[in-house]
């Protein structure tokens, strides 16, 4: 079975506040607000670890929820993340340079 | 034998906003009337001494100008263009020059100057803002909402002692650790200029009309997420976007942002200032 690995687009704006978070597209300004699964799968998106291993790691231990529907769940969700250009999908590991531009700030949570 | 060319006179005036001052030249006598009335308060000399930009103004017959075509604001090294169906603009931040091809109309160059000023201001923390504001007891006050939500109401509604910055659209401007609302000829229904004054912003309220008249604070992410709902931002541009996004959160954790409920009726200025 292949892996999904997910990394941050350094194209879109992102800020944490108030346990929110939100992400401005830089290409077409819009805005979206992220729900609990959807900033987790955000913040442990860095390009290396599966997305299996985040929902065992992350999800599983936060929701109760049993692992093979959750997975699935959260690959639904990383897709639909991946379709406004939120986030990246590979079926390898993606390399840290090709999430380098704007990482900084794009990741900073205030 | 007689001269082939005749030097045509290049007429010009600042237009300053915000503390920018814009120059524009043009060859057209009455087009620079139509400017220095449209801009009234807002016009300086010409020979006042460096401009922001200068942007030659090249007037096209109107039947070439299409109002329903959409607006696209794009860079390329270094190169901005701006266009609408009514007017064509380039401008060159290093070089400090621009031009503008449209009709002879108030409202292209007004667009034009509204785009640049977001663009410049993007870069230094700062934004327009889709919200009425006004200075009262030397504090700046700003009344965001989208349309219908109150602006021109609130603003009609100020009392003699309110300076009336604009009744349409703020200009927020970062400075040291707060921000500063400039006026703005940016008229809403009003059809009333502001006055080109400036004050530190002491408050964002947004607007909500209602039975009463009173102001709730609201979250933080609330607040955030309605400012981003009225900033004006035109440009097709990532690196503008992510920075005028983070002014958005800046601004938010420096002003106190609260929802001001009001009645049309002049007591909801008792609760300002």
């Amino acid at each position: 079975m292949s892996r999904l690995y997910m990394a941050r687009n350094p194209k879109v704006a992102a800020r944490s506040l108030d346990g929110e978070m939100m992400i401005m597209s830089g290409r077409d300004s819009t805005l979206f607000t992220l729900n609990k699964t959807a900033t987790i799968l955000w913040q442990s998106a860095d390009g290396t670890t599966p997305l299996d291993e985040i929902v065992d790691r992350r999800i599983c231990t936060e929701f109760e929820v049993e692992p093979t529907e959750a997975l699935r769940d959260a690959e639904t969700l990383a897709r639909e993340l991946a379709s406004h250009e939120i986030l990246q999908l590979s079926e390898e590991p993606i390399p840290p340079h090709s999430t380098v531009a704007g990482e900084s700030r794009a990741g900073e949570s205030k | 034998m007689p001269e082939l060319t005749t030097e045509v006179e290049r007429l010009s005036l600042i237009i300053e906003i915000g503390s920018m001052p814009v120059r524009v030249h043009t060859t057209d006598p009455a087009f620079l009337s139509l400017l220095r009335e449209r801009y009234d308060g807002f016009v300086t000399s010409s020979e006042r001494g460096e401009a922001e930009i200068d942007f030659d103004i090249e007037l096209i017959p109107s039947r070439f100008a299409d109002p329903e075509a959409i607006l696209r604001v794009t860079q390329h090294r270094g190169r901005w263009t701006l266009e609408r169906g009514d007017f064509r603009a380039e401008w060159e931040p290093a070089s400090r020059r621009g031009s503008i091809r449209q009709t002879a109309n108030p409202y292209s160059i007004d667009a034009v100057l509204r785009i640049v000023h977001t663009l410049v201001l993007a870069r230094q923390g700062g934004f327009l803002l889709h919200s009425a504001s006004a200075i009262r007891n030397g504090k700046a006050f700003l009344f965001a909402g989208v349309s219908e939500a109150g602006k021109t109401t609130i603003s009609r509604l100020a009392p003699p002692d309110a300076t009336l910055l604009t009744d349409e659209i703020s200009y927020v401007r970062e400075q040291d650790a707060g921000y500063i609302a400039y006026g703005t000829p940016f008229t809403g229904e009003l059809a009333k200029l502001g006055e080109n004054v400036s004050a530190p912003i002491a408050a964002l309220y947004l607007l909500a009309k209602g039975a009463e008249n009173r102001i709730d604070p609201i979250p933080p992410a609330e607040a955030a997420r309605s400012l981003l709902a009225n900033l004006l931002f035109f440009a097709e541009d990532e690196e503008l976007v992510q920075a005028t996004f983070h002014s958005a959160f800046e601004f938010v954790s420096r002003v106190p942002v609260s929802r001001l409920t009001f009645v049309p009726d002049a007591r909801v200025w008792e609760l300002i200032g």
